[in-house]
């Protein structure tokens, strides 16, 4: 077995790599529950892959067959309903985590120096994310994929000069048709996907090479040199790490103490998401929405139209602002501010645990914004929702300007130079 | 004669200025013919994604038989697979459409969402004949017809409008956008013409044709 074992590491670094990425990466002793949901997006996204495989074995890109072959799907083949809730929770279960990923980095200050394109890679999953599921969401071409996509594509058509020859383009008809369907079949399962696989990885590449952070935003790896050795960890961890830095007795080694952890949170959330798919996969309309149970109807319009819930903080920005064109850069602007996250924070302490008052009520508030966003957004119009999303439109960017402000010259606590015991 | 050029191969990377001239020309010259062919290799996956000839052929002009409407009645046509509304609007309600300039945000249509001809306080070829793509101007949704006082609930003292579903956008019975909506614009007025009395054409106008 060893033999064989060499004989294939002497021809590719298969155990090289597993410990260097994986058996033998230092993570930050104190990493909390916050630190799984980078684990279960990864097994949402294999999730997603192997379900969507699936589905493509039987599903139909046209306008005349998908409606068809997604009930085909959930009423004749066998375990077709499982596979296909698999993948509608699986969908929504993505952008829980990732919420949850994103908070998580912006609490603990990990898009901060040097974590900078960490960040921009992960946002960059999050758009292509977002381009994913919408266009899954198409698929099925009940009444809201349809009418969602004539939303979301006619956002297009708000850009001067070249907007409505643009949709056109986009569309490959003079409306949302067949065309539309299948160019979105074809990114949805093939293009999208491979983005995100390599987006994913060099997300994980970026990672390694700055080193994990952790609630109290210290520093694991120090100067070569600059540690004793009673300061130094005494596990095994890779010598891609220790041979340019001093790895502090602040780390323990992936496997299996990360692992194992990441395994328990799994569990959890492995129940939560079988109780969903099983008892609610629609989730009262929210996960799927009612109106796609009809088939898509290009003379009528549904009483309201709404994107999906992950969707819904960002529409809201949009239809808080009563110009169009000014409605969809407000909307895209959102996303760009957290793009510039690392940028827009000037502050040299990372964690909320060491910084100002201010940035602790600054974050949640931000969080409790995000969230009512999403509730403006996702329920019909109503006189109140108008004054009440533009108030938090104003929150939503005046977080952002307030942490610019306050970053520069903030009143911090002193940070401990190693992960207190 | 081998002997030479093996010395000449040799000693090639360490000549002069002159060569490296050369190889910079190469270079430049390589690049920028595979950009060009990276750019028309580009061609063909951009512009397969513009309507097919077949989709093309699905947005030609469409007849529609206008005899038969009732007054106050809406008739739905597919153009372009867009729903198209025909109204035949009874001399009240277009005498009515003057009442509330003052609630509207372009009363005069200046704003180029119908051709020329339209281009009048009825919106239309012919006064009586409404024809209007009935596709909210704000989003793409297809806004209801409320007649017969029902848009009264909507805005106070106009009878008969359209009313979007989807972010509340109005419009008069001209197809003329109410302010303070999310909608931007007044809805499109198709191009179209008549063929005769009874008939009209969706897709062209008369100088077109």
């Amino acid at each position: 077995m060893n033999g064989f074992l060499s004989w294939i590491e002497a021809r590719i670094p298969l155990m090289r790599v597993a410990n260097m990425h994986a058996i033998q990466y230092p993570a930050p002793r104190n990493m909390n529950f916050w630190y799984v949901f980078g684990f279960l997006a990864t097994i949402v996204l294999v999730n997603q892959i192997i379900t969507g495989i699936w589905l493509t074995m039987n599903y139909v890109p046209t306008a005349e067959g998908a409606f068809a072959s997604v009930e085909y799907i959930m009423r004749e083949i066998d375990y077709g309903w499982i596979i296909r809730y698999m993948h509608s929770t699986g969908a929504s279960a993505f952008f829980i985590v990732v919420y949850m990923h994103m908070f998580r980095g912006m609490i603990y200050g990990s898009y901060q120096k040097p974590r900078e394109l960490l960040w921009v890679f992960g946002m960059f999953i999050y758009l292509a994310l977002m381009a994913e599921a919408f266009m899954g969401y198409v698929l099925p071409w009940g009444q809201m994929s349809y009418w969602g996509a004539q939303v979301i594509v006619s956002l297009f058509g708000a850009i001067p000069v070249i907007g409505p020859d643009l949709v056109i383009w986009l569309q490959g008809d003079y409306v949302i048709s067949g065309a539309t369907l299948n160019r979105f079949f074809a990114l949805h399962v093939i293009a999208l996907p491979l983005v995100i696989v390599i987006l994913v990885f060099l997300h994980i590449i970026a990672l390694h090479e700055v080193g994990s952070n952790n609630p109290d935003g210290v520093a694991i790896k120090h100067k070569k040199g600059s540690l004793s050795e009673s300061e130094k960890t005494p596990y095994k961890i890779h010598e891609y790490y220790t041979e340019k830095y001093d790895i502090a007795d602040d780390v323990v080694p992936f496997f299996p103490h990360i692992v194992l952890k990441d395994l328990v949170a799994f569990c959890i959330f492995l129940a939560a998401f079988t109780y969903i798919m099983f008892f609610a996969p629609e989730m009262g309309g929210k996960f799927l929405e009612h109106p796609n149970f009809e088939i898509a109807n290009q003379l009528k319009t549904p009483e309201h139209i709404f994107p999906v819930w992950y969707f819904t903080p960002f529409y809201a920005i949009l239809k808080a602002v009563p110009d169009k064109l000014f409605g969809v850069l407000a909307m895209f602007g959102a996303i760009a501010a957290l793009f510039a996250m690392p940028w827009i924070d000037r502050g040299r302490v990372r964690s909320w645990r060491y910084r100002c008052g201010l940035h602790k009520v600054n974050l949640l508030l931000f969080a409790v914004v995000f969230v009512f966003l999403g509730y403006l957004g996702g329920t019909p119009q109503e006189n109140w929702k108008i004054i009440a999303s533009q108030i938090a439109t104003v929150l939503y960017f005046g977080f952002f300007i307030a942490l610019f402000l306050y970053s520069k010259n903030e009143n911090t606590k002193p940070v401990p130079a190693r992960i207190p015991r | 004669m081998s002997d030479v050029s093996v010395d000449a191969k040799k000693s090639a990377p360490d000549k002069g200025p002159g060569d490296n001239t050369r190889r910079r020309f190469l270079t430049v010259a390589t690049s920028v013919v595979g950009a060009v062919g990276v750019a028309g290799a580009a061609v063909p996956f951009i512009a397969s994604w513009n309507p097919s000839a077949k989709a093309k052929a699905a947005g030609a002009d469409v007849e529609v038989d206008i005899s038969n409407i009732e007054p106050g009645q809406l008739i739905r046509v597919m153009w372009r697979s867009k729903p198209v509304w025909i109204v035949r609007r009874p001399p009240e309600m277009l005498d009515s459409l003057s009442d509330h300039a003052e609630l509207l945000k372009d009363p005069e249509s200046e704003a180029e969402q119908q051709p020329p001809f339209a281009k009048n306080p009825y919106r239309s070829l012919k006064e009586e004949y409404l024809v209007l793509v009935g596709i909210c101007t704000h989003l793409g949704c297809s806004p209801q017809y409320l007649k017969n006082g029902a848009f009264e609930e909507i805005v106070q003292g106009v009878e008969n409008g359209f009313f979007c579903p989807c972010h509340g956008s109005k419009f008069d019975m001209a197809g003329r956008v109410f302010q303070n909506v999310p909608a931007p614009l007044n809805l499109v007025v198709p191009p179209y013409q008549y063929v005769n009395d009874n008939t009209i054409i969706i897709g062209s106008t008369a100088q077109e044709a």
